[in-house]
């Protein structure tokens, strides 16, 4: 990206349409977090930890999507929906795989056993894919057409905007899911108070099932739209995303699902114009040091509820 | 002499005897014992915050991270001007090693003072992430300090560390958080662990135990580093990564928290695992992850806890 956006800005003139070119570069970037941060709040809302392994459903997201794109012919959009369906599917099935096997026993055990876990998970992730995928970085295939258009000064390019648009579709349909059937009521439940929800006949572990299904295909999603933008895969892509999509959870409000994609838009494009400034090298830090800032003066996050703790 | 103190005594006088035998000892195995040397030491001094006083830290490597750059600038910047060109004498030598030794430490623990004060007012997951950013933060920061080698790292660090070192280091950290633990003041870190509004209520200033808890640990952390860069010879920021501070955090979990002779044993086995496990080569850390899971599943309260009945995470 950080190649790709230099030889863009140097085509630009104006300070406008240079500010605008960066905005719209960062919430390209900040859509792919979001809709990786959604997998972790909802998680985190259900079970009330950090699925470590979410970071790495991603990258395997993406290697499903290098794999299934050699299958269909390449710069197509019904090949491109293929491929992220099949990717989707995949890593819902592996997310819901990894909760029935490693989540599930721990149960009601300490905070930190489960996180020590979810972090086995992911390096179980990462090692086998390096070395089943192979460690060194692959070229990820142009799956949907690309083509570079400008408007105005500005360079849009269809990968940008199809990463936009996906994870809105992705977004609003995840809003109807949670708002609008039983299941997602029965998410809400559970979230809400899983012993309460367990007395009115809510079947809790098909629950959470579904929500690391859910969880897992938005990751899947959020693999193949960045890997789109920054083609070089690699088993050890999810690590940097992923922390950056959590911070951008707690960021919007851990547990919450629209502030999770403002969280994740808003990082996005922050990181985006540091990357752009004088600060480059510091781009990886700016992530953390928002959620320093957030924690410390606004725990709940941006839209979270602050709860009072009672004794 | 109070025991301890006598403890600390014996185990110096072993480590200085066992350096004198150091050269009849397999360099392999030599190398190995000082790596699980310095993950015992981090290991010990992060379970005085994860274990005994209850706060989960994610940030250890950024400390060791401190310690080792800043204890290596000592002995590459200031060493060659205070020991001449050549070199100096062997004791001169240590007494320089043990000066940066301390500058990393003490670098380290303000490095802890300063990013425990405003980060332990939070607690749990939310601890966890604040101090896994401080420590990828304090990394970055090194990456971008052209004086410190940037992204490159420093190189050529001589090479002070010695069995010696690492043995009365290793020493040192468990009788500080032994004895720290079973004073009259260190029931404080247990109590912050046990009930922190329980604690509150009758009197005990928990965030001050917190704070005092993360610096120590930050200090040892910051031994450990200085020592690991004078023996690998060269740091870089990536090396400090979280990936490192996972790594003791699993160490203190496996070993049951709270519990510094589980967590010694926990930190030899899983340094040793890996060494072990070499001949299977690309699928020793698959392994590793895996028998982390299995453990987390059916030794949930540390694979060497054998308290009965009090455990409690």
């Amino acid at each position: 990206m950080t190649t790709q956006s230099e030889s863009l800005n140097s085509q630009l003139s104006t300070p406008l349409s240079e500010f605008l070119q960066q905005l719209l570069n960062g919430l390209s970037l900040g859509a792919i977090y979001a809709l990786i941060a959604l997998g972790y709040t909802m998680v985190y809302g259900v079970l009330r930890f950090i699925n470590f392994a979410h970071s790495d459903v991603f990258m395997v997201g993406a290697f499903i999507g290098y794999y299934a794109g050699k299958l269909v012919p390449e710069n197509t959009i019904w090949g491109g929906l293929v491929v992220l369906a099949l990717s989707m599917l995949g890593c819902a099935v592996l997310g819901m795989t990894i909760e029935r096997l490693a989540y599930r026993p721990l149960r009601g055990a300490a905070t930190l056993n489960v996180l020590i876990t979810a972090i086995g998970v992911s390096l179980l992730l990462e090692y086998s894919g390096q070395v089943f995928f192979g460690a060194a970085p692959r070229t990820f295939p142009a799956i949907f057409p690309v083509k570079n258009f400008s408007v105005g000064g500005l360079v849009i390019s269809t990968n940008q905007l199809s990463v936009i648009v996906v994870a809105a579709l992705l977004m609003v349909a995840l809003q109807f899911i949670v708002h609008r059937t039983k299941i997602g009521t029965a998410m809400r439940a559970v979230s809400l108070n899983p012993k309460a929800a367990q007395l009115v006949g809510i079947n809790i572990d098909v629950v959470i099932s579904f929500t690391f299904g859910l969880g897992s295909a938005l990751a899947a999603a959020g693999g193949i739209l960045y890997a789109l933008n920054y083609p070089s895969i690699d088993p050890l892509m999810g690590v940097m995303p992923g922390l950056k999509a959590f911070v951008a959870a707690v960021l919007g409000g851990i547990g919450n699902i629209p502030g999770a994609a403002l969280g994740g838009l808003i990082l996005g494009t922050v990181e985006t114009f540091v990357n752009g400034s004088q600060w480059s090298t510091y781009k990886d830090a700016i992530a953390f040091a928002i959620l320093i800032i957030i924690m410390l003066f606004r725990p709940a996050g941006l839209l979270g509820k602050f709860t009072v703790e009672k004794v | 002499m109070p025991r301890p103190h006598f403890y600390l005594l014996a185990a110096l006088l072993t480590a200085l005897g066992i350096s004198h035998f150091s050269d009849r000892i397999d360099p392999y195995h030599l190398d190995v014992i000082i790596g699980i040397g310095i993950n015992i030491i981090l290991a010990v001094s992060l379970n005085l915050v994860n274990g005994y006083t209850g706060q989960f830290s994610l940030g250890h490597a950024g400390f060791m991270a401190v310690g080792a750059y800043l204890a290596a600038a000592v002995s590459l910047f200031l060493g060659p001007k205070l020991l001449g060109a050549s070199g100096g004498t062997a004791l001169q030598q240590n007494a320089l090693f043990l000066a940066a030794l301390g500058v990393g430490g003490l670098s380290a623990a303000f490095a802890g003072l300063l990013v425990g004060v405003p980060s332990l007012r939070l607690k749990g997951d939310y601890l966890a992430l604040v101090t896994l950013g401080f420590g990828e933060i304090i990394r970055v920061i090194f990456q971008n300090v052209e004086v410190l080698g940037g992204a490159l790292g420093l190189n050529g660090i001589p090479a002070y560390t010695s069995i010696f070192w690492v043995l009365a280091f290793v020493a040192l950290a468990v009788f500080v958080v032994t004895c720290l633990v079973h004073s009259t003041y260190g029931r404080g870190f247990l109590a912050t662990h046990d009930d922190e509004i329980a604690s509150e209520a009758v009197g005990l200033d928990t965030t001050r135990y917190k704070i005092i808890a993360f610096v120590i640990g930050a200090f040892f952390a910051g031994i450990a580093g200085g020592l690991y860069g004078h023996f690998k010879l060269t740091i870089t920021p990536t090396g400090f990564s979280f990936d490192r501070s996972i790594e003791i955090v699993v160490m203190v979990i496996l070993g049951g928290m709270g519990n510094t002779i589980g967590v010694i044993l926990a930190a030899v086995l899983l340094t040793l695992l890996p060494e072990l496990l070499r001949p299977i080569a690309e699928y020793r850390m698959i392994l590793y992850s895996f028998l982390l899971i299995v453990l987390m599943i059916v030794r949930p309260q540390g694979l060497f806890n054998f308290k009965f009945g009090k455990v409690k995470l």
